[in-house]
């Protein structure tokens, strides 16, 4: 051990007893903005289980014998068309993820396999879509949607969603795929596989990539309500997010279904996010950052 | 090694699906959308070039261009108070965060911090109308019927929600940051709060321009929160209608408003200008000091 190394060692201790109180006030902050972030998501959960009584007198007790009830999730379930609309997210939401992660994890690969005088140029136009506004492009898509018969169905919804998020995925998987060593490919290759087959090699290589573009499309395909309002508004193809809207305007007054639905529009997320945050926040930062 | 002929049939192959879809629904719907802003149609399916007449009408008809400037400076409001509240509070959130006094809690914390943001804007707002609504108790004065209020009341809500996402990026940075670098002033004996603001915080310094363009973008293009809240024609007296809600409005449609295409599309391209003038402008500076660094 050298010198220098041993007064490091010797160091450290010194300065944590120092910074007790330093980390003290770090988690106190800390502590605090949490609450900021989930107290009001937590009265809503908690409300939902209460009657209209209860919401009024007590909004900030949680829910006792005598105001405990589920008749909010009842209203819900029999009166919106929760269910329904849950379908639907899904299946946009899955749908949109799986075309994103095929049509994006090809165009990246051959971006980094099958370099040419144009491949720089194309991969210039994949990035430029990041940042590219999609919705201000909504007048001539409804032209385009209503001529291809595609207006009010979910397949307008996956097809525009797949054309927001491709970008972001191109960008993501061609960062993983030039991590995967080119003595792998070559090997692969020498054995006589396709192309495909080598892309097939590869893709274990960059299971995190397709991870992190799967996490990071789910947020804003399953939040978004611009497009599900002009594209597919009609009752049978709306969405959590327009279903909510809707809902909340239809029952106004009735203050326990409403608490419900937006418990039933918030946790489902809420808990994948939970299950998905490393993924979602490592295609957050390699997306955008690069 | 594959022959330069082979490659470009692979790289079609491979590119192709993916730039079909990316073009037909993105790329040619907003170049589109700024061809349509010189165009009138007329009666069914004709439709005249009338130059730049559209934009004429936007900023000087009396009726229009009202709500155009008015939605204007609400965006710029709406993306001002989003900049100023979201990058300090999202640089404190990083920098304790990143303190090195936390350990296993860090991850605890950060996805804590950063749920608001998954949730839908709809659900936000209405969260919070809930929780500001005087029978509560909270508060006893109505934030969102007053149009002193309402776009601040607003755009705070949509702050609670997004304030993660600078967070990340600035949480990110600061990780990058390389621990030998720190270590060595600690031992020159810098105290920590010099570590962050001498050393770390110089090093993550373009996030902020980042953070900065993407805040202005996302705003720019905004629409959902105010629409959840408010509708298509928000109030009080469209004190919270921004550029987004005004171009719904205008090509869909409301009540007391015929749905206008064209108009639709020319409001879009000035909302396409404004953000592209601004990104050209910061990539510009950005790639000119990255030069000046090298020299």
């Amino acid at each position: 051990m050298t010198t220098l190394e041993r007064s490091i060692v010797r160091r450290r201790p010194v300065a944590q007893r120092g910074d007790r109180a330093s980390a003290l006030l770090v988690h106190g902050l800390l502590i605090i903005f949490a609450i900021i972030a989930i107290a009001p998501i937590l009265i809503v959960v908690l409300n939902s289980f209460k009657g209209t009584m209860g919401i009024f007198n007590a909004p900030f007790a949680l829910p006792a014998a005598d105001t405990f009830t589920l008749k909010g999730y009842s209203d819900v379930l029999t009166d919106g068309n929760f269910l329904l609309n849950y379908r639907n997210s899904i299946l946009v939401t899955v749908s949109t993820i799986a075309l994103t992660v095929v049509l994006g994890t090809g165009a990246a690969w051959a971006l980094v396999e099958y370099k040419v005088r144009i491949s720089p140029i194309v991969t210039g136009f994949f990035i430029v879509g990041i940042m590219l506004p999609i919705r201000l492009g909504t007048v001539p898509l409804l032209k385009t949607m209503i001529s291809w018969h595609l207006i009010d169905t979910l397949l307008a919804l996956v097809l525009v969603y797949t054309a927001m998020q491709i970008p972001l995925a191109v960008a993501l998987m061609m960062t993983y795929f030039r991590s995967v060593p080119t003595e792998l490919k070559e090997a692969a290759r020498m054995d006589g596989a396709g192309e495909f087959r080598t892309l097939g090699i590869a893709l274990p290589l960059v299971r995190p990539g397709i991870a992190a573009v799967a996490s990071i499309t789910m947020l804003p395909v399953w939040n978004d309500l611009w497009f599900p309002l002009i594209f597919a508004p009609s009752e049978q193809n709306q969405t959590v997010t327009l279903g909510v809207q809707q809902f909340v305007g239809q029952f106004q007054s009735n203050y326990p279904a409403l608490l419900a639905a937006l418990t039933l529009g918030a946790v489902p997320l809420i808990v994948l996010f939970i299950v998905l945050s490393r993924q979602f926040i490592q295609g957050l930062s390699a997306g955008y950052g690069k | 090694m594959l022959r330069t002929a082979s490659r470009y049939r692979l790289l079609a192959i491979f590119v192709l699906p993916a730039l079909a879809v990316y073009v037909v629904f993105s790329v040619f719907p907003l170049l589109s959308s700024v061809a349509l802003s010189f165009f009138r149609s007329s009666g069914r399916g004709a439709s005249m070039f009338v130059g730049i007449g559209n934009y004429i009408h936007l900023f000087t008809d009396p009726y229009t261009s009202e709500r155009f400037w008015n939605a204007l400076l609400n965006n710029v409001e709406f993306f001002g108070i989003h900049l100023l509240v979201e990058l300090p509070v999202g640089l404190l959130m990083a920098a304790l965060l990143t303190s090195g006094t936390l350990r296993r809690a860090r991850g605890v914390y950060r996805t804590i911090l950063f749920i608001p943001a998954t949730l839908s804007v709809v659900i936000v707002g209405f969260i919070w109308r809930l929780i500001i609504n005087p029978l509560w108790g909270l508060v006893s004065f109505p934030l969102l019927g007053d149009a002193k209020t309402a776009l601040a009341t607003i755009s705070l809500m949509s702050v609670w929600e997004y304030v993660g996402i600078p967070m990340i990026f600035l949480y990110t940075a600061l990780l990058a940051v390389p621990e030998d670098i720190i270590e060595a002033s600690r031992i020159d004996g810098a105290r920590p709060w010099q570590v962050f603001w001498r050393i770390k915080f110089p090093l993550i310094a373009p996030q902020f321009g980042l953070i900065t363009i993407l805040t202005y973008i996302w705003t720019f293009n905004g629409f959902d929160i105010v629409y959840a809240l408010n509708g298509s024609a928000p109030g009080p007296n469209y004190s919270t209608d921004i550029l987004g809600t005004l171009f719904y409005r205008t090509f869909f449609g409301s009540s007391g408003q015929v749905a206008d295409l064209d108009q639709g599309a020319t409001i879009a391209s000035v909302i396409f200008f404004i953000i592209l003038i601004t990104t050209a402008a910061y990539f510009v500076v950005l790639q000119r000091r990255i030069k000046t660094y090298e020299l």
